[in-house]
């Protein structure tokens, strides 16, 4: 493996990769690529930048009404020059969103992508097992999509037996008028009082004022 | 010296070697006095459930400090902790393997009502799959808390008519 870092990685990856462009970014160095450029450009940061450690895999999602809707997110540093940069990709579908897999590039990718399928509804093409990893199997949404609300909505209990004994379901869960602050710019002595629901004008029984 | 345990039992010694009682004062103070716990530790909770174990609050002062893991030989599932929808039929599996009598105390704010989580992941309240015969208040209960639990626990059982129970 190569460990000469080039002075601005981003400059470096244009000349590798015509189409990416540079990200607005805070912290570290952040690119965008192609969706169908992505796995090249990550194993070619891997191999002659010597980014050869996956932080995180991850996606956005920029609201229903924006187009493209998710974007893909690589973290990756280096170990040895001890520098990291983001990487992002649009996907191109905003209603079935899919992203290469690189569990061939790291393994550890493996989990990641799981989980950004379970939550956000990416799929990764060619993960050996794209099961979700943290809501069950059968679970029919993606709760950290924009339209998916806090509370949840109602479905069926993972274990139908279990479903039909108890006459439980997965419910919303109350809000009661969240979110819950502790104080209220310091009128509420905490000595005495609960952390209280910003807008108590609602509640199960009473539906929030339009 | 032992003191004569008058609510369990009538020994006047002029019987010789008999004890007079009744059935149900009997049965429940074996029940009251043997409650071995199934720890269902799923959050922060648990860690309190082990302080009470342990030496400076010592639940084996109540006769509940055998901790089964297994729920077949377990009377009293003890909840400490936040119980999501995923692991709820688990819990209820584990529960109906537990053998007759047995009983639920739900410890601590999570798996009384859900507590800090009102989010699509977690079950409100346990009470929802399993029937709760104490809840505990507290995020997470001092070690105290849970002890008052298992002996309103135990004043609950003692006062359940047994027998009619057993010979029904």
């Amino acid at each position: 493996m190569s460990e000469t870092l080039a002075d601005d990685p981003i400059v470096a990856l244009q000349t590798k990769f015509p189409a990416a462009t540079s990200r607005d970014s805070r912290d570290h160095p952040a690119v965008n690529v192609p969706i169908a450029e992505a796995h090249a450009a990550l194993q070619w940061l891997r191999d002659e930048q010597g980014y050869d450690f996956l932080v995180d895999v991850t996606a956005v999602d920029w609201s229903e009404t924006t187009s493209p809707r998710f974007t893909t997110v690589w973290h990756l540093y280096s170990t040895s020059n001890h520098v990291y940069i983001r990487v992002a990709a649009d996907c191109a579908d905003d209603a079935e969103p899919s992203a290469p897999s690189i569990t061939s590039l790291w393994p550890s990718a493996n989990w990641h992508e799981r989980e950004t399928w379970d939550l956000m509804g990416v799929k990764f093409e060619n993960h050996p097992d794209l099961r979700r990893i943290l809501m069950w199997d059968e679970y029919p949404h993606h709760p950290l999509r924009k339209e998916f609300p806090l509370a949840g909505i109602e479905t069926e209990l993972p274990d139908i037996e279990v479903a039909e004994e108890t006459n439980a379901k997965v419910i919303s869960a109350p809000m009661m008028g969240g979110p819950f602050v502790a104080s209220n710019k310091g009128e509420m002595n905490m000595t005495d009082a609960e952390p209280r629901a910003k807008d108590e004008s609602w509640n199960e029984k009473k539906p929030k004022p339009e | 010296m032992v003191s004569p345990n008058t609510n369990i039992a009538f020994d006047n010694k002029i019987e010789g070697d008999v004890v007079v009682s009744r059935l149900d004062a009997v049965v429940n103070w074996v029940r009251t006095n043997s409650m071995w716990p199934m720890p269902m530790g799923l959050a922060c909770c648990a860690i309190e459930l082990m302080g009470s174990a342990a030496a400076r609050f010592d639940i084996a002062r109540f006769g509940a400090e055998v901790m089964r893991f297994s729920p077949r030989q377990a009377d009293c599932m003890i909840v400490a902790g936040t119980v999501t929808y995923k692991m709820a039929p688990h819990l209820r599996r584990i529960y109906d393997q537990m053998a007759e009598p047995k009983w639920v105390i739900a410890m601590g704010a999570c798996a009384s009502s859900g507590g800090m989580y009102r989010s699509y992941a977690t079950l409100q309240g346990v009470d929802r799959i399993v029937p709760v015969d104490v809840f505990v208040s507290g995020c997470p209960p001092r070690p105290e808390a849970l002890l008052d639990a298992l002996i309103k626990l135990q004043d609950k059982v003692k006062r359940t008519p047994s027998a009619a129970n057993l010979i029904a």
